[in-house]
């Protein structure tokens, strides 16, 4: 395996519930418990657990939305887990998110074009808004859709077109690693068709890394080459993505993977 | 004659003073111990059709502009308020999407279910606390006697919906109209709240109308399955002879769309476009801009329900041919 593009090393996340009582004890909450993981260059990592399992703690310490507590993040050899924000500012570009929500992600007072271009011009890849629209317009094109929906705001758009603009945002910068949370879960089916094979064929086309966080297994097996699943803040199995689907080696695995419900289909008979 | 009889109903919205059509000629039937499967995708008008029948499309904007909705031999639609309220919550209950945002915050889940068996039972709220009792140990709530006095945000989602469930059989109704009623949970949550539902079923008799965009949950818990696309019911059957052969193009997209885990596959079909919304105007079936294998025909008319097997009716001009 060539150098890995991210390697992160016993992160933990623990948050300090206050007591109800003033000397009461304080309960710890370790969220994320120890988690290491490397993604090399053009991978796809997909993080898979139940609610409450860390997963999104660890994209959201990864993307310094949240201080992690102790660990290491090596993202090009550089450990940027615990820099300060000006320190990271720099890699932000980089390491880009995409959301869960498409209807919270998108600052609804903004046009798509200043969703868009905004990022471009702190990015400093952009100097004009002719320039910036002309991206945006390519970019709109690449996610499939109308470049003419720039001059609009977010309300009026489907749930799957917002994530489409979100892509879109991510996409625009040009980034190493995309990390997904939940990018498609809010989507209807046909539509998050459209959106993974989107995503897969962004990823494959310019080779950026992904660290893909879901809980359904489905999506996961259609995007990863490599699945860790999570459960109670830690790791409990992470190998390459046949291996985890044909030949789970830890019950929680396996027991995830019996209550998917499952189409009883024709297709089997013909 | 079936316990829920819905026949050519009709939903219109209105919006900058025009009737646009949500849901179109849609009927169904269910009886007692059996488990419909609505499926389709959002704006298809699933939910509508839920709140139809539950009479929840109060309001001017949101209104029923035809057909008829039977339950138990009485007409829904012409109930005075009075009377539909009688039986909402009582002879029919519904669950929600989301367990998060459909209990009260402050207040006490006991109090919430006992407001509701109150309102239609003659009970002492004594004698209503023990049967939240009962039903909070019903959907397995573990401590029932205890949870009761708990608050909504002290349960995880899964209690939650369970909670929701328990609500929503106070009064032993005999019809449930599921709304997405595990989509906010975890897979393994899920299986225990269909499980749940299935086992109540066998145990009350209870008809179920179940919505959901997934066919995975649809396939495991449904007799019957009604496809819908755009306001109308594209295929319905039995699910086995539903799945068995796909006879409309939306409901074979709608499959193969859908990542497996016991497959790989490189690229989804996915179905191309969107569902159209509702300011465009479309000509013949609703379907065909995103369909393959459309004709003509498919441009111009709008196709009728015909029978392609036994039981298993469909609304496409050319039924269980696939596309070259």
């Amino acid at each position: 395996m060539s150098e890995p593009l991210l390697s992160i090393v016993d992160l933990k996340k623990h948050y300090h519930t206050k007591s109800l009582w003033p000397f009461g004890k304080k309960q710890v909450i370790k969220a994320v418990d120890g988690v290491s993981f490397e993604i090399a260059p053009g991978e796809v990592l997909s993080l898979v657990g139940e609610s409450g399992c860390g997963k999104s703690t660890v994209g959201r310490t990864l993307t310094h939305l949240e201080q992690a507590t102790s660990g290491h993040a090596l993202f090009e050899g550089q450990d940027f887990l615990m820099m300060s924000s000006s320190e990271f500012r720099p890699l932000r570009r980089e390491i880009q998110m995409i959301f869960q929500d498409p209807f919270a992600s998108l600052n609804p007072r903004l046009k798509i074009e200043q969703t868009l271009g905004e990022p471009l011009f702190i990015h400093g890849l952009c100097s004009t808004w002719e320039e910036a629209r002309n991206k945006i317009a390519i970019m709109l094109e690449t996610v499939g859709m109308d470049p003419m929906v720039m001059k609009r705001h977010p309300h009026e758009f489907s749930g799957g077109q917002r994530q489409r603009i979100g892509i879109a945002r991510v996409m625009i910068l040009k980034p190493k690693l995309v990390i997904a949370d939940e990018a498609v879960s809010a989507l209807d089916v046909s539509i998050q068709a459209q959106v993974l094979n989107l995503i897969k064929k962004l990823q494959q086309d310019s080779g950026i890394s992904m660290l893909f966080i879901s809980h359904d297994l489905g999506v996961v097996r259609h995007i990863s080459n490599r699945v860790a699943v999570m459960h109670e803040g830690k790791i409990v199995e992470i190998g390459l993505k046949n291996e985890i689907f044909e030949a789970p080696k830890h019950e929680y695995t396996r027991k995830l993977l019996s209550s998917i419900p499952r189409v009883k289909t024709g297709r089997e008979l013909v | 004659m079936a316990l829920l009889e819905v026949q050519n109903l009709e939903i219109a919205v209105s919006a900058k003073g025009k009737l646009l059509p949500v849901v179109q000629s849609v009927s169904f039937s269910v009886d007692d111990n059996e488990t419909l499967g609505i499926v389709g995708e959002s704006g298809c008008g699933k939910s509508l059709t839920a709140l139809a029948i539950m009479g929840l499309l109060g309001g001017t904007t949101v209104r029923i502009t035809g057909g008829s909705i039977r339950f138990d031999g009485m007409d829904l639609l012409t109930l005075s308020e009075r009377e539909r309220r009688s039986i909402m919550g009582n002879q029919m209950a519904m669950i929600f999407q989301e367990p998060m945002t459909s209990l009260n915050p402050v207040y006490r889940i006991g109090d919430q279910i006992i407001e509701n068996i109150r309102q239609h039972q003659k009970m002492t709220k004594a004698q209503a606390r023990d049967r939240v009792v009962e039903l909070l140990s019903l959907v397995r709530i573990p401590n029932p006697s205890e949870r009761v006095d708990s608050f909504p945000h002290q349960m995880s989602g899964g209690q939650r919906q369970r909670v929701m469930i328990a609500m929503a059989l106070s009064c032993d109704p005999k019809l449930l109209i599921a709304d997405e009623p595990t989509t906010a949970l975890d897979v393994t949550v899920q299986k225990e709240v269909l499980d749940l539902m299935a086992d109540l079923q066998t145990r009350m008799g209870t008809a179920i109308i179940l919505i959901s965009h997934d066919l995975g949950v649809i396939s495991e818990t449904s007799n019957k399955v009604a496809v819908m696309y755009r306001g109308r019911v594209a295929e319905a059957a039995e699910t086995e002879s539903l799945f068995l052969e796909l006879a409309h193009p939306y409901t074979r997209g709608l499959l193969n769309s859908m990542p497996v885990v016991d497959s790989d596959v490189d690229w989804l079909e996915a179905i191309p476009g969107r569902v159209p919304t509702l300011e465009e105007e479309l000509t013949g079936c609703a379907f065909h801009p995103r369909c393959a294998s459309a004709t003509e025909l498919c441009l111009t008319t709008v196709p009728k329900e015909t029978e392609f097997k036994h039981g298993h009716s469909v609304q496409c001009h050319f039924p269980g041919k696939v596309a070259p």
